[in-house]
């Protein structure tokens, strides 16, 4: 059962720290001196998992329960006193661990909510089906009488309890002067309920309880697993922002420190800035040098030295050394915040778009209201009987029950969400997928999207094993991207080091036998470095080896896009990295349209401009800076390792390395437009046959069961077809992705010019 | 007739019955965690009661 261990722990990385200052910040207070707060563990996924972490975090002094939640990845701490070292004993365990705001973590009560009506209408339903049973197949006057008094009193809660589920939905849009498609199904159930309490009283021969009950079972199954599908959306919208940290260190003039919230953050204000954290606010360095990681501001590949009097932006990640910086912006007007207003502003195809089952609504109810309106009348005027005429109105109503739309679209949609989360896609919201449907234009990022985002060590043969060994040994006490990698490559040896010092923005210097060496930018290792850029390792000033990298593309990129393309699809790369780089990239997978050097403005810019000129572009990328057009795009699509703003503001979010999940998305998205049409259709010709039916009055309470019923199954079998029609298929793409990974890397890894010419710095 | 007066309570009573039992699980919380539920199965007695219970 150690199944999870070994990979998990590279995973987990000191990057990212949060400082016990944040946790408390984060933390509830439960009363009595208890704290309770709520941690992300993305990779726990089996018993061992459970077993390890809850034993790991209950251990911990003054924690009183730990519990695991794996279906969200979620544990939840409590504890009284001294904050205790969670996300390090995490990271201790081999899991990558991050906050999750406590705040939003309740749970949902409005499912909770439908669940509970849907579980009272389907026991309603079922138990008066099976009386109705009975008085169809000819139950004498007196047992059919008694069956109609108990339907109706298991009617009751099947319609004050669940159908208020409608009622209260049909209430305020009628107060809002619109109609939806919960009028005429309020209407309708109501109605028949109604007319079937008078004739029982009557003791008429057809009483419609069954028929109104089980519309309402119907219909809340296709409300329950749309509210499940939004609130996914809503879910990961909620944890956003919280890339930026919650407060930083400040550093008063007399010398003493505090640490505030980011909120309290005034311009002017001197910070510290440890290796391994985000900086809080826009400022400029008073002192210290560093390499910092801007691909998630930026998107460019490779981390920049800084020193004394650079500039800095919020959410940038400080790598190698500490930094004292003046604060320039508050926390509202740093380049986060920045972020989250463009994103604002950007809500365009998004905000425009309405459902196809919303639209459907729209047409629907005012010709259902239209066709029941005239049969009463017409009824009225050839026969003058009031019951009868609003009998069969009611009939009309109840047998052109929106199940089509009601059902049939969000059990397409849920099927189709269930089919992609098998092959790794996550998919926020169902209209995501009818959006995902119309694209003709598909924009990627390059950094962290089209490539890994990550360094890779190339053309390593050449080096000596020995002098591997020092290298990944003095590597790995390294937070740098490409000490990273060269640790990774040669794993970590047994080398002790009399001496070991990392300059920040130079590289990093050992000492071992009374020799130095050094791993780091040519010129400062090497007394002559001639020729010699990028990084080396040097003994005593002298050459031992010098390292190249790339940012190698990600598996499957170019078959991603070749896919697209044969799927008539247009490709083109937004990436806010420099030109040679970009076009490297773009050359290498053959897109012919490329910009570089784009700022988020920029790239929004370039959607809001296609968009203008009808044309729907699917935006796939990763960046902090992507988060914007993410959210202008018509659709937009994200990795999981992609930063938690972009990920929010994304509809899709792939968690496989593959960039295959992209014509996935895009083919089952288009399937499951298909069926969805195909659902109408089979409504429309539903309709056809039933309406004439019911306007001539012949419905009776077992036809309207029956017709119902079939109508249902029909949709919900049309629906499965989804996934049974592509079982194979699946099957071979899984396949496929397992033989793929080695071959592909190995093809992938293409020296671009991206990390040769640029000074390395360790 | 005569059996119908009992039969028809009882079945109604017996649905009555699974409906509370679904709503009383719903609300106590056992579909919070499914996979962990599912997990959960493979430890030890002990170590699944977790800490302080």
């Amino acid at each position: 059962m150690s199944c999870c261990a070994a990979g998990a722990a590279d995973a987990a990385r000191p990057i990212d720290a949060v400082s016990n200052e944040e946790l408390l910040l984060a933390s509830r207070d439960l009363g009595d001196g208890l704290r309770q707060v709520d941690l992300a563990v993305p990779d726990m996924h089996c018993a061992d998992c459970i077993r390890k972490i809850e034993r790991g975090l209950a251990g911990l002094p003054g924690v009183t329960h730990a519990r695991v939640n794996l279906s969200t990845r979620r544990a939840s701490v409590k504890w009284r006193g001294e904050v205790p070292p969670l996300i390090e004993t995490l990271a201790g365990l081999g899991y990558a661990s991050h906050l999750y705001d406590t705040t939003e973590a309740a749970s949902d009560p409005q499912l909770t909510r439908l669940i509970r009506a849907l579980a009272v209408a389907g026991f309603s339903s079922m138990n008066i089906m099976l009386l109705s049973v009975s008085v169809w197949s000819g139950a004498d006057a007196e047992t059919r009488q008694a069956f109609h008094w108990i339907s109706a009193l298991l009617a009751i809660p099947a319609l004050f309890y669940s159908g208020l589920v409608f009622f209260r939905s049909a209430w305020s849009a009628l107060k809002h002067g619109r109609t939806n498609m919960d009028v005429p199904i309020s209407i309708g159930i109501s109605l028949a309920f109604g007319i079937s309490v008078y004739d029982t009283f009557q003791n008429g021969a057809h009483a419609y309880f069954d028929a109104a009950t089980s519309l309402v079972f119907f219909l809340l199954i296709g409300r329950t697993l749309d509210h499940l599908m939004r609130e996914k959306a809503r879910q990961a919208v909620s944890g956003l922002v919280r890339l930026a940290p919650r407060g930083a260190t400040v550093l008063h003039a007399d010398g003493s420190r505090d640490y505030l919230p980011v909120a309290e953050i005034e311009p002017g204000m001197v910070l510290l800035v440890a290796a391994g954290d985000r900086v809080p606010v826009d400022g400029t360095i008073l002192s210290g040098a560093s390499e910092l990681d801007c691909s998630v501001v930026s998107g460019e590949s490779l981390p920049q030295p800084v020193e004394a009097g650079s500039v800095l932006k919020a959410g940038m990640l400080n790598l190698t050394g500490g930094l004292v910086v003046t604060a320039t912006a508050r926390a509202e007007d740093s380049f986060l915040a920045e972020m989250v207003r463009l994103m604002e502003a950007a809500e365009g195809g998004k905000a425009r778009y309405r459902r196809l089952a919303d639209r459907a609504s729209q047409l629907y109810s005012p010709v259902v209201h239209a066709t029941a309106f005239l049969t009463l009348i017409g009824w009225i005027a050839a026969t003058g009987d009031w019951h009868r005429s609003i009998s069969i109105a009611i009939a009309v109503l109840i047998i052109t029950c929106p199940c089509a739309l009601g059902l049939a679209v969000p059990i397409v949609q849920v099927v189709a969400a269930r089919r992609l989360f098998e092959n790794g896609v996550m998919v926020k919201d169902g209209s995501a997928m009818e959006r995902l449907a119309e694209i003709d234009t598909v924009a990627f990022d390059k950094t962290g999207t089209l490539t890994r985002g990550q360094l890779k060590l190339v053309d390593d043969e050449r080096i000596e094993p020995t002098d591997a060994a020092i290298a990944a040994a003095m590597a790995a006490s390294s937070n740098h991207p490409a000490s990273r990698a060269i640790a990774a490559r040669f794993g970590v040896g047994d080398v002790t080091f009399a001496r070991l010092t990392e300059i920040p923005g130079r590289g990093i210097e050992a000492e071992l036998d009374g020799q130095t060496y050094r791993l780091g930018r040519a010129d400062w290792a090497l007394t002559n470095p001639g020729e010699w850029q990028g990084a080396v390792l040097s003994r005593d000033g002298k050459l031992l080896a010098p390292f190249f990298f790339t940012d190698e593309l990600r598996p499957d990129a170019r078959e991603a896009v070749s896919a697209l393309r044969q799927a008539g699809l247009e490709t083109l790369i937004l990436s806010g990295d420099r030109a040679e780089a970009v076009q490297a990239t773009a050359a290498e997978l053959g897109i012919p349209n490329f910009t570089a050097s784009a700022l988020p403005a920029d790239k929004v810019f370039r959607v809001e401009a296609l968009a203008a000129a009808g044309r729907k572009t699917l935006m796939v990328g990763d960046g902090l800076n992507d988060a914007p057009v993410l959210t202008a795009a018509h659709v937009s699509m994200a990795p999981a390792s992609a930063a938690d703003i972009g990920r929010n503001a994304a509809d899709f979010v792939f968690l496989r390395d593959s960039l295959k999940a992209v014509p996935l998305a895009h083919h089952v998205s288009m399937e499951a437009g298909r069926l969805i049409r195909q659902n109408f259709g089979l409504a429309i010709v539903y309709n056809l046959i039933a309406l004439p039916i019911a306007i001539a009055g012949w419905v009776t309470p077992l036809i309207a069961a029956l017709a119902m019923s079939l109508s249902s199954i029909l949709v919900v079998a049309n629906a499965l077809r989804l996934k049974a029609g592509n079982g194979k298929g699946e099957a071979k793409s899984s396949a496929a992705v397992k033989t793929r990974p080695t071959e592909a890397a190995e093809r992938d890894v293409r020296q671009t010019p991206v990390a040769q010419g640029q000074p390395w710095t360790a | 007739m005569d059996s119908l007066i009992f039969l028809v309570p009882l079945a109604l009573l017996i649905g009555v019955v699974a409906l509370v039992i679904f709503l009383w699980s719903l609300r106590s919380g056992q579909y919070e965690d499914l996979d962990g539920a599912a997990e959960r199965i493979l430890l030890d007695e002990d170590e699944d009661r977790g800490p302080g219970a």
